[in-house]
């Protein structure tokens, strides 16, 4: 075999950037002067010497097929002599110098059912996680939910007439592996049942010191049953992190009927305007109901509305709720405030409203 | 190779509609491959049951690196024979994910003879995820991938993948060459990122501007964010003509400028740019008339994580501003430095952010030699228990510090 003779190859690190940048933007880098956004998903970036280079940005699911990669591949060869890129929200993005290019290009793309948008006052893609698809830890499936939520939303996306940018995000379970908790929406996967401990087979796969240290509120200790050495769950004092799941594959806190969604609002990672923010609870619990999860879809639908009818030009979801109040909020939403909305854990007390600026 | 597809009634739904369906590009797969087929069934029976089948963990890797390869097994491998063994690969992308349709099909011949042909562009750190494939092809894949250039990412208690904004290559608020320095220090600490040595992972992120498209305030342990510290440079022509197609000046950009320290008489802007709070907004509504300042670098923020507690998931000011030029020796000295100190202090999976908490940001800062300031609070302490580390003795004798000076 050939490719056995070769020398094995480690630390070489990723490709150098420079072999896939086109030859105008090789020509005009860090020489931008400004850009334009033409139409929903179409931008222009005009260099100081006049150069100017196209952006056809449309949606995908994220988890591609490699024949969806050959396609994409060939799209760009077709229009943009093979130059495309990826966004940080899993967009792609196609490079064209030719503008006469870019109208068959956004056909092309529709055709193929990827949708262009997701430029200026528009919600983009929803960054999301592996779900039912791929981890052990999932409450709920991550790319069900996004294309449900986004069949919806799509008309936000190929247009520019929010008041703002719109940033959905959603993790299907608190160990966040995508940043849900700065979005504007996030929508959270949540267990609500403790662990159930496998005490056959707890003292085998796991250690016992680690385990009681991995839960934050101390609500694991050692125990033993049938003279094995295992541990029990102090179930009042579990908040449902998992953590003790992360290190410890006896302790699943899966589970179909607790299972489901919890949706948080108001976060943002821009500095635009006001300083970086957290989401914060809107609904604590929606059951799962695969696989087109309505109500997540119409709780999330009737977030971005009330937001994009109410909010003042520029202000994202948490600057306008800063605005009005949270009782307002939660009044306008029609979502009924409950204990689960108060925090309750260690400086919770920040929270709370400390003054008189209420509105009524 | 697969003949049938499975039966999925519940999948089939999610074909339906305009967004671009996961399902297709599964079942895509699944007509020339066994693993996408058993994955399509696996799928089905967890939207049916509402609950996953993947089981917890597992060791698997490649020789020499210690991470980039997550195990996964199925904890139903009768039923579903393909997805057994279905272990992810995280392959380094290239900065800011610029490709050329031959590096994508590379990409997918290799992914295509070696795996699921079923990938995540991209995993939310950053890489190209290949999704499912079984130990025995780990070190084929890896190797194929290393002879066309591409080396695995990070994972586990390690650097991960380091990641960044488009930056100078197309956009024009650029403060630092985002792409350039995220390769260097990709290359530099390559070590770190494939032999996990560390109490926990570390990410870093390298953002152009405030705007902070990479997120890298709410999801990276070190975040580079550029930033300007001259004046604002003003076009006022340009800012005219931005008035002149409907821009509400004064509602739309002066009154939503935190700082409140611009000024529009009708007919010139200004800038009282000793207030400035370098948030973009009048930037990037008046893009052409208005461009960060000539004074470019970059400010770097630590430790996005600490759960639950409001505000200290997010980064905080380490170094208001710095020079971002080659070598970056300055800031890898810095990186050195915290990574000792976390190294040696920090607990089992305790993150960098989670330390600083436990420390103190203070006795953090005298750890790796950094003097405090306060653009790096939002406000000093309300609590006066405050810990002083020295007091007075009767008969101290003043003298003595002045001569050790
Ligand atoms: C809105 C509320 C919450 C926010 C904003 C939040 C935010 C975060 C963030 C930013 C991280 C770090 C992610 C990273 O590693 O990069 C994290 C990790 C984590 N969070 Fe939360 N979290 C929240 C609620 C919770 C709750 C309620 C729990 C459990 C009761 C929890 C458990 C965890 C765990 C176990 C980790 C991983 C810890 C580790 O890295 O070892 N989180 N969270
Ligand atoms: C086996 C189960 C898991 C799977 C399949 C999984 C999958 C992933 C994937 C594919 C990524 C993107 C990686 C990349 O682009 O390099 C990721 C990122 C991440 N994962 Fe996981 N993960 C799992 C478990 C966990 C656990 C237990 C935690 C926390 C304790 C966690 C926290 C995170 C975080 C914080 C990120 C990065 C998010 C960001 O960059 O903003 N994951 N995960
Ligand atoms: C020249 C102007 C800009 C360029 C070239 C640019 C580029 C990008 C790109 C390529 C993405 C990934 C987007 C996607 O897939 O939908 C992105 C995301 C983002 N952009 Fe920008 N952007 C620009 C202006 C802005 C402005 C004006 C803001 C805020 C007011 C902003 C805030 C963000 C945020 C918050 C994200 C999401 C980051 C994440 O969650 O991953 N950007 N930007
Ligand atoms: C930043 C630190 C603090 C400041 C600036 C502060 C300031 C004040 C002021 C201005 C008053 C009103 C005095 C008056 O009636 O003329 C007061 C009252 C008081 N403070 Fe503090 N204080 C601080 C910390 C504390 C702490 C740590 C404690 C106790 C643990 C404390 C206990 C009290 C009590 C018991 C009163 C009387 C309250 C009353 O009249 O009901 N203070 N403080
Ligand atoms: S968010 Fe939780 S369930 Fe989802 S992929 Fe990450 S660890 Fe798994
Ligand atoms: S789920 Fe979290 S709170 Fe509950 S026992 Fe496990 S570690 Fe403790
Ligand atoms: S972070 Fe700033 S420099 Fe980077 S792409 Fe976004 S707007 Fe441009
Ligand atoms: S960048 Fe922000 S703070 Fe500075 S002048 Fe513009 S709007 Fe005001």
């Amino acid at each position: 075999m050939a490719e056995a003779q070769k020398e094995r190859l480690t630390d070489i690190g990723p490709p150098h950037y420079q072999k896939f940048l086109p030859p105008v933007i090789k020509d005009n880098y860090g020489k931008w002067d400004y850009h334009e956004i033409l139409k929903p998903g179409v931008m222009v970036h005009v260099a100081e010497g006049g150069d100017k280079i196209f952006t056809v940005r449309a949606a995908s699911p994220r988890l591609v097929s490699i024949d969806k990669i050959r396609k994409y591949a060939d799209l760009a060869d077709k229009y943009c002599d093979g130059y495309l890129r990826f966004t940080s929200r899993n967009n792609v993005e196609f490079l064209l110098t030719d503008e006469s290019k870019v109208d068959p290009l956004v056909k092309d793309l529709e055709e193929l059912g990827h949708p262009v948008g997701g430029l200026g006052n528009a919600i983009s893609n929803i960054v999301h996680t592996q779900g039912w698809v791929h981890c052990h830890s999932a409450a709920t499936d991550a790319s069900g939910i996004v294309k449900c939520v986004m069949d919806e939303l799509s008309e936000y996306f190929t247009s520019m007439k929010l008041p703002g940018k719109l940033r959905i995000a959603l993790a299907c379970c608190l160990n966040m592996c995508g940043a849900v908790h700065c979005s504007d929406i996030a929508i959270l996967g949540i267990h609500r049942r403790p662990p159930k401990v496998f005490d056959d087979i707890l003292p085998k796969q796991c250690e016992i010191p680690s385990v009681v240290a991995s839960c934050p509120t101390a609500a694991i200790r050692p125990a033993s049953k049938d003279g094995k050495k295992t541990v029990e769950v102090i179930e009042e004092n579990c908040m449902f992190c998992a953590n003790c799941y992360t290190v410890c594959p006896a302790m699943p806190l899966n589970d179909p009927l607790n299972d489901g969604v919890s949706i948080w609002v108001g976060g943002k990672v821009s500095n635009a305007r006001h300083e970086p923010m957290f989401s914060k609870l809107a609904i604590p619990f929606i059951p799962n109901n695969p696989p087109r999860w309505p109500e997540v879809v119409d709780a999330v639908k009737n977030l971005v509305e009330l937001w994009a009818k109410n909010a003042r030009k520029y202000e994202r979801m948490g600057e306008w709720i800063e605005r009005i109040g949270w009782p307002k909020f939660f009044k306008m939403a029609g979502i009924e405030f409950e204990k689960e909305h108060i925090d309750d854990f260690k400086f919770a007390g920040l929270t709370y409203k400390r003054s008189t600026h209420i509105t009524y | 190779m697969a003949d049938q597809l499975p039966n999925t009634p519940m999948l089939d739904e999610l074909e339906k509609g305009k967004w671009p369906s996961f399902v297709k590009e599964i079942k895509t797969a699944a007509a020339s491959n066994d693993m996408s087929k058993d994955l399509l069934g696996i799928l089905e029976k967890s939207y049916s049951e509402k609950i996953g089948h993947w089981k917890h963990g597992g060791i698997v890797g490649v020789l020499g690196y210690g991470g980039g390869v997550i195990g996964r097994y199925c904890d139903v491998p009768k039923e579903f024979p393909g997805v057994s063994h279905f272990h992810t690969m995280r392959v380094n992308m290239p900065a800011a994910w610029f490709y050329t349709s031959d590096a994508l099909r590379t990409i997918a011949d290799i992914w295509e003879k070696h795996g699921s042909g079923l990938t995540n562009m991209h995993g939310s750190t950053g890489d190209i995820i290949l999704l499912g494939t079984t130990t025995d092809e780990l070190e084929p894949t890896f190797q194929e991938l290393a002879q066309e250039g591409f080396d695995i990412g990070g994972s586990g208690s390690d650097l991960r993948t380091p990641s960044c904004c488009n930056g100078m290559a197309r956009c024009e608020w650029a403060c630092y060459d985002t792409m350039k320095a995220c390769y260097d220090l990709t290359m530099h600490f390559q070590d770190e990122l494939h032999r996990p040595a560390f109490p926990y992972k570390y990410k870093f992120k390298f953002a152009g501007c405030p705007n902070d498209c990479v997120a890298s305030i709410a999801r990276a342990d070190m975040s580079f964010i550029g930033v300007w510290r001259d004046e604002i440079q003003i076009d006022q022509e340009k800012v005219k003509e931005h008035i002149d197609k409907g821009v509400d000046i004064v509602n739309d950009v002066i009154l939503r400028c935190p700082g409140q320290c611009m000024k529009w008489d009708g007919k010139k802007l200004e800038i009282e740019d000793e207030y400035c709070r370098h948030c973009m907004h009048c930037i990037n509504v008046l893009n052409k008339g208005l461009k960060p300042g000539k004074d470019r670098g970059c400010m770097i923020l630590i430790g996005s994580k600490a759960p639950i507690v409001e505000g200290a998931q997010l980064s905080s000011v380490l170094v208001p501003f710095m020079k971002m030029e080659e070598p970056y020796d300055e800031l890898k000295d810095l990186v050195e430095r915290i990574w000792d100190i976390w190294c040696e202090e920090g607990k089992a999976r305790e993150r960098v952010g989670e330390f600083i908490q436990r420390v103190g940001l203070g006795n953090f800062l005298e750890a790796i030699e950094v003097e405090p300031l306060p653009e790096m609070i939002a406000h000093p302490r309300e609590n006066p228990y405050v810990f002083y580390e020295e007091y007075y003795e009767e008969g101290d004798d003043d003298d003595e510090e002045e001569e050790e000076e």
